[in-house]
C-alpha cells in the first residue's frame, strides 16, 4: 500500500515522470507494434473467411480495436480529469492533452474503416449501426475536447475546463451508448451484427485479441511519448531540461 | 460563542429564489432574448415544409426528427446568453462570489432560462406541430418530451455555456461541445413521438427521458458552477 | 493458411478494394499517431538546443543578428 502512496507522490514531479517513462515508452511502442502487425497479419492471412461476409470481414481485426481503444481513451481522459480536479496533479492535465488528439486519430481510424467496411456488408457507403454511430458522436465529443482547450489562452485554464469537459463526456457515453442501441433496433430489423465477438470461432477471435491487445500496447506507448513531450514542454526552461538538450545536441 | 453565529445566514432556497426572481425579471425586460428562440422555432420548422416540398405525408413523416432537431438548434441559440450578460457587466463575479454553494445560484439561473425559453417551446410545439401534420394523437408525447427534455438540454447546455462563459466567440466552441451530449436526448423524444405516431406506447422512452433529468440535476449544477469557477479565474 | 496463394490473398475473395484500402488507412493512420509526438521530441530538442546556442554566444558578448527575442 505504502508502495502505491509513494507512487502517486512521485507522480506529482513530471520530471521522475518524464524520466521513468522513456524507456518504458520505447518497450512499449515496440510490443504494440508487434503485437498489431502479428494480429494483423494473423487475421489477413490465416484466419478462416467469414460465412457471410466472406474475406471483407478481416476489415474487422483493424476496425474493432481503434473502436475499443477510442472509447478507453476517452475513459481514461475522464479518470485523468477527475484526478486534475480533485487531487490537482499537473500530469493529470498533461495526460489529456496528449490523449485527446490520439483517441480522435483512433477514432477516425475506426470510423473510416467502418465505413469501408459497411460497403461490401449493406451496400452503401455510411452505415448507421450501433457502433459507427456512437464512434461517430464520441468523434465529436474528442473535437469539444480539443476545440476547448486551443480556445482558452490561460493553460491551467484550459486544463481544468477540458478535465470537466471530460468527466460530462464519461457520464454522458453509456446513455450515448444505450440510446443508439435503442435506436438502431428500431430502425434496422436486421439482426446481424458487424461484430459478433462471443459467437465467433476461436480461428476468428484469437487474432482479434492480439490486435486488440498490441493496439493497447501502442497507445500507452504514444501516450507516454506524448506526455513526456508536454513534461518537456512546460519544463523547458528548467536546468534539468535544458542539461539534457545539452546532452541530446553533442 | 462568537458573535458571528449570531448573524442570520442566508438560507439556500432564498438565495435560489431571490436568482430566479432576478433572472426572470432581466428576461422579461428584455424581449428579444425572450422572443428570438421561439421565432427562431417556428421560422425554422417553417422552412422544412419550403424545402422539402408541402406534402403531408412527407412532412408527417420527418415531423418528430424535424420537431425535436429544431428545438434543440433554438435552445443552442439561446444558451450562450445565460451567463455572458452578467459576465459582460461584472455580476457573474458577484454571484460566484457571494452565492455559497454556488450550484444554488447556477440552478436557479438554468431554472429561469427554461421557464423563458424551454417551457415557452414545449407550448408553441403544437402550432409547429401542426405545420408539419403530425398526426393529432402524438402531439401530446410531443409536448411531453419537450417539456421533460428541454430541462436537460438547459442543464446540459449550462455547463457548456459556463465552460465557454469567458471567450471572446465562444458561441460557435459551444454548439461544438454540447450537441454531442444532446444526441440522447434526441433520439429518445423524437423515438417516443415516433412511437406515439404508430400507436406504440412511448412510456420507455418518457421514463428514460425522465431518469436522464434525475441524474443532470443532481450533478450538472455542480460540473457548472465548478466550470464558472474555472472560466472566472 | 487461409488463402491457397499470393494471387487469392490480394484478391481477397473479390473484396481487394475494400480490404486492403482499409488496411492502408488504418496503417497509415498508426504511422501518423505515432510519428507525430516523435516529431515533436525531436524538433523540441532541435529547437532548445538553437536557443540555448543563442543565449551562450549572448552571454559571451557577441552579436546576433538573428536574435528576436
Amino acid at each position: 500500500m505504502s508502495a502505491l502512496k509513494t507512487l502517486w507522490h512521485r507522480l506529482g514531479s513530471p520530471r521522475w515522470f518524464f524520466e521513468i517513462s522513456a524507456p518504458w515508452a520505447t518497450g512499449l511502442l515496440v510490443v504494440g507494434l508487434l503485437g498489431i502487425a502479428v494480429g494483423l497479419g494473423w487475421g489477413l492471412a490465416i484466419a478462416p473467411p467469414d460465412y457471410l461476409q466472406g474475406d471483407s470481414f478481416r476489415i474487422m481485426y483493424l476496425h474493432v480495436p481503434a473502436a475499443i481503444l477510442s472509447e478507453s481513451c476517452y475513459m481514461l481522459m475522464g479518470a485523468a480529469g477527475v484526478v486534475l480536479l480533485v487531487w490537482r496533479m499537473k500530469l493529470a492535465d498533461m495526460v489529456i492533452a496528449a490523449a485527446a488528439p490520439i483517441g480522435a486519430a483512433f477514432c477516425s481510424i475506426a470510423l473510416v474503416t467502418g465505413a469501408i467496411w459497411g460497403r461490401p456488408t449493406w451496400g452503401t457507403w455510411w452505415v448507421w449501426d450501433a457502433r459507427t454511430t456512437s464512434v461517430l458522436v464520441l468523434l465529436f465529443l474528442y473535437f469539444g475536447v480539443i476545440a476547448l482547450r486551443q480556445a482558452m489562452p490561460r493553460e491551467e485554464t484550459a486544463g481544468r475546463a477540458c478535465a470537466i469537459l471530460a468527466i460530462v463526456g464519461v457520464i454522458d457515453i453509456p446513455i450515448i451508448k444505450y440510446s443508439v442501441d435503442w435506436w438502431l433496433t428500431l430502425h434496422q430489423p436486421s439482426t446481424f451484427k458487424l461484430t459478433a465477438a462471443p459467437s465467433m470461432p476461436p480461428e476468428m477471435y484469437l487474432p482479434l485479441l492480439v490486435s486488440v491487445l498490441g493496439f493497447y500496447a501502442f497507445f500507452v506507448g504514444v501516450l507516454l511519448l506524448g506526455v513526456g513531450n508536454e513534461v518537456l514542454r512546460r519544463e523547458h526552461r528548467t536546468q534539468w531540461v535544458n542539461d539534457l538538450v545539452r546532452s541530446r545536441a553533442s | 460563542m462568537n458573535a458571528i453565529a449570531f448573524v442570520r445566514r442566508p438560507s439556500s432556497s432564498r438565495a435560489f429564489v431571490a436568482q430566479l426572481q432576478r433572472d426572470l425579471l432581466i428576461a422579461f425586460r428584455s424581449r428579444a432574448d425572450f422572443v428570438n428562440p421561439l421565432m427562431f422555432y417556428v421560422m425554422g420548422i417553417a422552412l422544412f415544409p419550403l424545402g422539402v416540398g408541402p406534402g403531408p405525408e412527407r412532412l408527417a413523416l420527418i415531423a418528430p426528427g424535424v420537431l425535436w432537431v429544431l428545438a434543440l438548434l433554438s435552445t443552442l441559440l439561446s444558451l450562450d446568453a445565460l451567463f455572458r450578460r452578467d459576465f459582460d457587466d461584472g455580476t457573474l463575479e458577484q454571484m460566484v462570489l457571494n452565492v455559497d454553494p454556488l450550484f444554488v445560484g447556477v440552478l436557479a439561473k438554468v431554472g429561469a432560462h427554461w421557464l423563458v425559453t424551454g417551457l415557452p417551446l414545449a407550448l408553441l410545439s403544437p402550432i409547429a406541430a401542426l405545420m408539419l401534420f403530425l398526426p393529432g394523437g402524438a402531439v401530446g408525447t410531443l409536448v411531453l418530451t419537450l417539456l421533460i427534455g428541454t430541462p436537460i438540454l438547459s442543464l446540459l447546455g449550462a455547463v457548456g455555456a459556463a465552460l465557454t462563459v469567458s471567450l471572446k466567440r465562444g458561441g460557435l466552441l459551444l454548439t461544438l461541445i454540447v450537441l454531442p451530449l444532446y444526441v440522447p436526448i434526441l433520439i429518445l423524444g423524437a423515438g417516443a413521438v415516433t412511437a406515439a405516431i404508430d400507436g406504440l406506447d412511448p412510456s420507455a422512452q418518457l421514463a428514460w427521458l425522465a431518469a436522464i433529468l434525475a441524474l443532470m440535476l443532481t450533478l450538472t449544477p455542480f460540473a457548472a458552477a465548478l466550470a464558472l469557477r474555472v472560466g472566472l479565474e | 493458411m487461409s488463402f491457397e496463394s499470393w494471387h487469392d490473398f490480394l484478391y481477397m475473395g473479390g473484396h481487394y478494394a475494400f480490404v486492403w484500402s482499409a488496411y492502408g488507412i488504418g496503417v497509415v493512420g498508426i504511422a501518423f499517431i505515432l510519428l507525430r509526438p516523435l516529431n515533436a521530441r525531436r524538433r523540441f530538442f532541435a529547437e532548445q538546443a538553437q536557443r540555448l546556442r543563442r543565449q551562450a554566444g549572448a552571454e559571451s558578448g557577441e552579436y546576433d543578428a538573428s536574435r528576436t527575442a
